[in-house]
């Protein structure tokens, strides 16, 4: 499919001995937000950390399989690369607490030392915080550190952050599970304009929030990819008995 | 009364006690200077001639040598302090060899200090006798750089376990924040360690200079106990000299009148504010950096 972006065959990782992601082969299309669901432990954020090679970060963390960010092998890029190519937003808004507002936003350009023209910043800063909706809220407020915003302000920052950087895919850790109801639906609008622009990996708990904001599911249980499908289809006939129950409620 | 009163107040008892010693040692500290600073005034402390023979008393050698050799045992021990905080907060946060190196890092500032004036003695003095005849200086071998040498070994524990903790205490979604933009370890700890461990780092460097200036034993055994200023800035770092401590602890038997008794208590005073202030600041940088 010329519309894959990530794709993934016979994908495992393990945390030394412990296998947290078992043979999972998945096709992840362009301009789509997927969710990815399933009960704690089952290998969905460790998968998602595989994608732009964060999971190897942990001491003992090691993956194996086939990983493409559209014809590219990830594991045989280099990682640096492969993280402006996929960016990522957190559980937990992580602005840095040292830098401004804007000096957030280009922190992906400072922090690997990419010199450019002031007006190129400007424009970049202004460009990302409109993409993340955030602009209106802070255009006066440039200046000021990242950490005086509110929760879904600061999470809306790690977006305009990840964006940025003009990414291909963004990834998002349960984005909102530390944010308000109020913070968390404008998070979730916001998905809906990304995807015009990005392809979106959201791992969730919260099923309401997968079937609200996403195109497609993945259900993850015990390490498997069990099912990958449209989110109607999966929410109203899911094709594998586990799904139904997790669904349903049986196990969470 | 009650044994729940009886044993609050036990414990009152024994804290208060330890803030009483500190006052009287400071009170008793200023009685025993009060002959000197009546007789010698404030121009004590910029006096250049020390002569006890002549009566005449000026502590500015000993000011300029104490700031010497912990100023340059300072600069010294800083490059291994910080890397040593990297390298086991960041690296190498885990495991035996961590903690090996941790273990024996905490030992350096176990070690009695009559010990490391015994090693520089026997061991350093005469290395840098030679290095000294290659440069051309009066090839002595003891004096003000050989004591900040060793003081700077010795320090180094006190900024490194600081640094080492500040360093593992700095949240890792932060760090993983500058990873996923695609920051290099190099420039996780140069943009995102650095500047949120910066201000605690430098109140481990301020605790290990308080821990340089009054530091005694060794630098009396190492530093040649000369109270005279030499005349040229080389004679001065490679020549013998004399810190306000050692010369207390060289001087103060054979102090036989008032005014020269008094006079080495004054210093030991000038002591005692120099590194209660450095360790103030130093407390106070921690705790800011700690409630954040």
């Amino acid at each position: 499919m010329e519309h894959t972006v990530v794709s993934a065959s016979k994908f495992n990782a393990w945390f030394g001995d412990n296998h947290v992601v078992k043979d999972v082969s998945i096709g992840i299309e362009k301009n789509q937000v997927i969710a990815v669901m399933g009960p704690s432990g089952c290998g969905k954020t460790t998968f998602l950390r595989c994608i732009n090679r964060m999971h190897e970060l942990i001491p003992g963390a090691t993956a194996k399989g086939s990983l493409k960010l559209y014809d590219d092998e990830v594991y045989t890029m280099n990682p640096i690369y492969v993280r402006y190519k996929i960016g990522m937003v957190f559980q937990r808004p992580n602005p840095f607490p040292n830098l401004s507002i804007y000096d957030n936003v280009v922190a992906g350009y400072k922090l690997n030392g990419l010199k450019m023209a002031k007006a190129d910043m400007d424009n970049i800063v202004e460009k990302s915080l409109t993409s993340a909706a955030l602009w209106k809220e802070v255009k006066d407020s440039l200046h000021k550190k990242g950490t005086f915003l509110s929760g879904g302000q600061q999470q809306r920052l790690c977006i305009a952050r990840a964006i940025a950087m003009e990414p291909e895919v963004i990834l998002f850790d349960e984005p909102t599970s530390a944010l308000d109801p109020i913070s968390t639906s404008s998070v979730e609008q916001l998905f809906h304009e990304l995807k015009e622009k990005y392809t979106l990996i959201i791992v969730t708990h919260n099923m309401q929030q997968a079937a609200r904001v996403s195109d497609k599911t993945a259900f993850f249980y015990l390490g498997e990819l069990v099912e990958f499908d449209d989110t109607k289809q999966m929410f109203t006939a899911p094709s594998d008995v586990r799904t139904q129950n997790y669904i349903t409620g049986r196990f969470s | 009364m009650k044994w729940e009163t009886i044993f609050r107040r036990i414990l009152i008892f024994m804290s208060i006690i330890l803030v009483l010693i500190v006052i009287g040692i400071l009170i008793t500290l200023i009685k025993e200077s009060i002959p000197s600073i009546k007789s010698l005034g404030i121009g004590f402390l910029w006096g250049k001639v020390w002569d006890p023979v002549s009566n005449i008393y000026g502590a500015y050698p000993f000011l300029i040598g104490t700031l010497l050799t912990s100023f340059i045992a300072l600069i010294i021990s800083i490059p291994f302090s910080y890397a040593v905080s990297i390298y086991l907060g960041e690296y190498n946060p885990k495991g035996w060899l961590s903690n090996l190196l941790k273990n024996t890092i905490e030992l350096i500032a176990a070690v009695p200090s009559i010990i490391y004036g015994f090693w520089g003695l026997f061991v350093l003095v005469p290395i840098i006798r030679t290095f000294e005849a290659k440069i051309g200086v009066a090839p002595y071998g003891i004096g003000i750089f050989t004591s900040s040498l060793i003081l700077a070994v010795m320090i180094i524990p006190y900024a490194a376990s600081l640094g080492i903790t500040l360093i593992r205490m700095v949240p890792s979604p932060l760090k993983e924040g500058a990873y996923a933009l695609g920051a290099t370890r190099f420039e996780v700890i140069r943009s995102v360690i650095m500047p949120f461990t910066r201000s605690g780092l430098f109140a481990g460097v301020l605790l290990s200079l308080g821990r340089a200036l009054g530091e005694t034993m060794a630098v009396t055994m190492l530093i040649g106990n000369t109270s005279t200023l030499a005349h040229t800035f080389k004679d001065l770092i490679f020549g013998p000299s004399n810190t306000m401590a050692s010369v207390i602890a060289n001087e103060f038997t054979e102090a036989d009148h008032t005014v020269y008794l008094s006079a080495l208590i004054e210093l030991g005073l000038v002591l005692f504010f120099v590194t209660v202030v450095i360790n103030l600041i130093g407390k106070r940088i921690i705790t800011r950096f700690t409630n954040n």
